[in-house]
C-alpha cells in the first residue's frame, strides 16, 4: 500500500469515527429535544428487550434452583424406577406407565444380589409428606419420609454429621430408628442434641440415631426436611401392596458409569421378563437426565418468549422507522447544509443509521436494566442468588443494534438521496 | 496568464417541470479569476440561483463544461462533487443555515469533519476561524443565543474554515438589518482584500456595489458584465 493510500484509508476511518461520535451526540440531543416522542418510540424496543431479558433471567434463576433440587443423587449415580421423573405429556402416557409392573422389594433385592459393578446399591421407598413431632416442637405437615437401605446413603449423597447411618440389622430387624435431615433436626430439636431422642411419625415413636450433614446453600431446602427410616420398617407400617420401589445405584467412577447402567438395566429386564427388543418397562434417571428434561420443558418457554419479543421488536422497529422518517423531514435543511459543506451520501447515511441505532440502544439499555431487575424479583422472592445472564444481555443489545440498522436504513437512504439544492431551500 | 479559477464553457441547465422544459441557463460562458470580487444580480427566475448552484458544485450542467481550478467538474459523480465542495467552496446563506443544536464552534468545525481531520486538528483550526470573525467569546453559544449578524459571521467562519478557493454568498445580508448588513459587507471587503475570491448573489444594488465586477443575469443569459471601482474605496 502506498503512503498516500494509507493516508486516505486513515482519513476515511477518521471521518467514520468523527461521524459516529457526532451521530451519538446528535441522537442523544434529538432524544432530549423530543422527550415524549422519543420515549414512546423507545418504549417498543424497551418492551421487546425487557421481555427477553426478564424471562431469560427468571428462567435462569429457576434453572439454578431446579438444578439444585434435581441434584439429589451423588456422583456417577442413577436411579431405576417405575414412573418417569417428570411428565409433561398428560394423561394417556400416565396410564401406560401405570400398567407397568411395580419394582418389588424382592426384585430390588435381586438386583442388589446380582449386580457386580456398582460400588453401592440402595433400595428406597418414598412414603408421605407428613407431620413430625418431638417433645419440643412439631413441624408443618411437609416432612418427607423415606424408607432406605444402608446402600442408599452414598447414592443419595447423604453424609451423617452426628450419630450413625442405617445399618443392615436396622433393615433386617425393621427397627424403629430414624436418621433425620439437618433442617428437620433444627425444627424439632431447637436446643440441639437430637441423638437418642424420640420422634413421633404418624403416631409411632422412632429413636433418632443420626442427623445428616447440611449441604448449605438454600438453608430451607426441602431436601433437608426429611426423615429416613429402615426400608422394611416403612414397608411394614405403610404397606407393600402397589408400592414400587426405587433402586439407587452408584457406579465406580465416570468411566464405569455406562457399563453399570447397562448391567443394572440388563438385570432388571431379565427380572421383569422384558422380551428382547422391547423397550424398558422402567426408567433410568440421573441428575443429568433430569436437568436435560427440565431444559426441554423450558425450551418451549424460551421459544414462546422469542416469538413474542420478535413481534414487539418488529413493532418497535416500525416505530423507529416512522420517527426517523419524521426526523429526516424535519432536518432536511440540516442535511442540505451538511451536503453543501462536503458530506457525501455515505456520510449522511451513516449518520442517520447511527442515530437509529443509538435510539434503539437507549431503549435496549433501559430494557436490559428493567429486565434484569424484573427477572431477579423471582430470585429474590425465592431467596435465590441473583443472576446476570450476560449472554442474553449481549444478545439483547445486539438485537437492538440490528433493529436500528434494519429499520434505520430506509430513512437514512431517503436522507442521503435528498437533492442538496432542494433541501437547502426547504422551509 | 494563469488559467481562470472558474471557467464556464457554454453551460446550459434545463429542468423538466410538469412536462414542460425550463431553460434556467442558456449557453452561459464565464471566467472568474482568482481574487475577484463578483456580484451576480438578477430578478427571481432569472437563473442566478441556478448559476450559483452550478458554480457551487451543488448541481451539474445539462450541457457545457465547467472547469474549477483547472479540473472539469461538470460530469463528476456525487461523491467527487462533495469532495470538491468540501475543498473548494465555502457557502454563506441568506438564512445562515447553522445547525440549531450545535455550538458556534461546532458549526464551524463541520466542514473539517468531512475533510477527515482529527478532533484536535479540527478544534485548533475552527478556533482560529472563529477568532478571525471576532466571535471567540461567543463560540460556545448556540445559534439561537446569537444575533443575526453574529450568526452570519459564524457562517462566514464555517465557509472559510477549509480555506476554500471560492466564498459563495447567497443574499448574505437578506435577513439582516442594514447596519448589520454593512458590517457583514465590511467583513467581505476585508476578506477580498486579503485575496479571497468572493461571489455574491444578490438582488440589491446597494450590496452589489461592494463588488468590483457585477454580472447581471436575465432569462438564463448574462445580460451585462461590468467591472467597476468599488464604492467602498471612494467612500472611505
Amino acid at each position: 500500500m502506498t503512503p498516500a493510500a494509507r493516508n486516505h484509508r486513515r482519513a476515511a476511518l477518521q471521518i467514520v469515527l468523527a461521524e459516529l461520535r457526532e451521530s451519538l451526540f446528535m441522537a442523544l440531543d434529538a432524544i432530549r429535544a423530543h422527550k415524549l416522542r422519543s420515549s414512546l418510540t423507545l418504549l417498543g424496543v424497551l418492551i421487546g428487550v425487557f421481555s427477553i431479558i426478564a424471562v431469560m433471567t427468571a428462567l435462569r434463576v429457576m434453572q439454578r434452583n431446579v438444578e439444585r433440587e434435581l441434584s439429589q443423587l451423588g456422583a456417577h449415580s442413577f436411579m431405576a424406577h417405575k414412573f418417569p421423573a417428570m411428565m409433561f405429556q398428560g394423561r394417556p402416557n400416565w396410564w401406560a406407565y401405570r400398567q407397568r409392573k411395580d419394582i418389588t422389594y424382592a426384585m430390588a433385592n435381586e438386583v442388589v444380589r446380582r449386580a457386580t459393578l456398582p460400588t453401592a446399591v440402595g433400595i428406597e421407598a418414598v412414603f408421605w409428606g407428613g407431620q413430625v413431632e418431638s417433645r419440643f416442637a412439631s413441624t408443618a405437615p411437609n416432612v418427607q419420609l423415606y424408607g432406605e437401605t444402608p446402600g442408599s446413603f452414598p447414592v443419595r449423597n447423604w453424609t451423617v454429621a452426628e450419630g450413625r447411618s442405617l445399618n443392615d440389622s436396622d433393615v433386617e430387624d425393621s427397627r424403629d430408628v430414624t436418621v433425620i435431615g439437618a433442617s428437620l433436626a433444627r425444627t424439632v430439636f431447637p436446643f440441639g442434641d437430637a441423638l437418642g431422642q424420640s420422634l413421633k411419625l404418624n403416631g409411632i415413636h422412632y429413636t433418632v440415631i443420626g442427623v445428616l450433614e447440611s449441604r448449605g446453600g438454600g438453608a430451607e431446602s426441602d431436601q433437608e426436611n426429611i426423615a429416613i427410616v429402615p426400608l422394611t420398617t416403612g414397608l411394614d407400617r405403610f404397606g407393600r401392596w402397589h408400592r414400587s420401589l426405587n433402586v439407587l445405584v452408584q457406579a465406580d467412577g465416570a468411566d464405569r458409569y455406562e457399563d453399570t447402567v447397562d448391567e443394572v438395566t440388563g438385570i432388571l429386564r431379565v427380572l421383569r421378563k422384558v422380551p428382547p427388543g422391547a423397550d424398558n418397562d422402567f426408567e433410568i434417571t440421573s441428575n443429568d437426565s433430569l436437568i436435560a428434561q427440565f431444559n426441554q420443558f423450558t425450551r418451549a418457554v424460551r421459544l414462546g418468549v422469542a416469538v413474542v419479543s420478535s413481534i414487539a421488536l418488529l413493532a418497535a422497529g416500525i416505530g423507529i422507522m416512522n420517527i426517523m422518517l419524521v426526523s429526516v423531514t424535519e432536518r432536511t435543511r440540516e442535511i442540505g447544509v451538511r451536503r453543501a459543506v462536503g458530506a457525501k451520501k455515505r456520510n449522511v447515511m451513516t449518520q442517520f443509521i447511527a442515530e437509529a441505532v443509538v435510539l434503539c440502544q437507549v431503549g435496549g439499555l433501559i430494557g436490559v436494566a428493567l429486565g434484569l431487575i424484573g427477572g431477579n424479583v423471582a430470585g429474590v422472592l425465592l431467596k435465590l442468588p441473583l443472576v446476570l445472564p450476560l449472554d442474553w444481555v449481549v444478545l439483547g443489545l445486539v438485537i437492538c443494534s440490528v433493529v436500528g440498522v434494519v429499520f434505520g436504513t430506509y430513512p437514512a437512504w431517503r436522507a442521503a438521496n435528498l437533492d442538496p439544492v432542494e433541501s437547502l431551500r426547504y422551509e | 496568464m494563469s488559467a481562470p479559477l472558474i471557467h464556464l464553457e457554454s453551460i446550459s441547465r434545463r429542468y423538466q417541470m410538469g412536462g414542460e422544459t425550463i431553460h434556467a441557463l442558456r449557453e452561459v460562458s464565464l471566467r472568474i479569476n482568482r481574487g475577484e470580487y463578483v456580484a451576480i444580480m438578477g430578478p427571481s427566475g432569472s437563473g442566478k440561483s441556478t448559476l450559483m448552484n452550478l458554480i457551487g458544485c451543488l448541481d451539474t450542467p445539462t450541457s457545457g463544461r465547467y472547469f474549477l481550478n483547472g479540473t472539469d467538474v461538470s460530469h463528476m459523480d456525487d461523491n467527487r462533487l462533495a469532495e470538491v465542495r468540501n475543498r473548494e467552496i465555502g457557502f454563506v446563506f441568506q438564512t445562515f443555515n447553522l445547525l440549531p443544536r450545535s455550538s458556534a464552534l461546532h458549526n464551524v468545525e463541520l466542514p473539517l469533519i468531512y475533510a477527515g481531520l482529527s478532533a484536535e486538528q479540527r478544534r485548533g483550526i475552527a478556533l482560529q476561524a472563529i477568532r478571525d470573525v471576532g466571535l471567540e467569546d461567543r463560540m460556545h453559544h448556540k445559534p439561537n443565543e446569537l444575533s443575526g449578524g453574529q450568526r452570519q459571521r459564524v457562517a462566514v467562519a464555517r465557509a472559510l474554515v477549509n480555506k476554500p478557493s471560492i466564498l459563495l454568498a447567497d443574499e448574505p445580508t437578506g435577513n439582516l438589518d442594514s447596519k448589520t448588513g454593512e458590517e457583514i459587507m465590511a467583513l467581505f471587503e476585508n476578506l477580498s482584500r486579503r485575496g479571497n475570491t468572493i461571489i455574491l448573489v444578490t438582488h440589491e444594488e446597494d450590496i452589489a456595489r461592494h463588488a468590483r465586477r457585477i454580472l447581471r443575469i436575465r432569462d438564463g443569459l448574462i445580460a451585462s458584465d461590468e467591472s467597476r471601482e468599488p464604492l467602498h474605496e471612494t467612500a472611505g
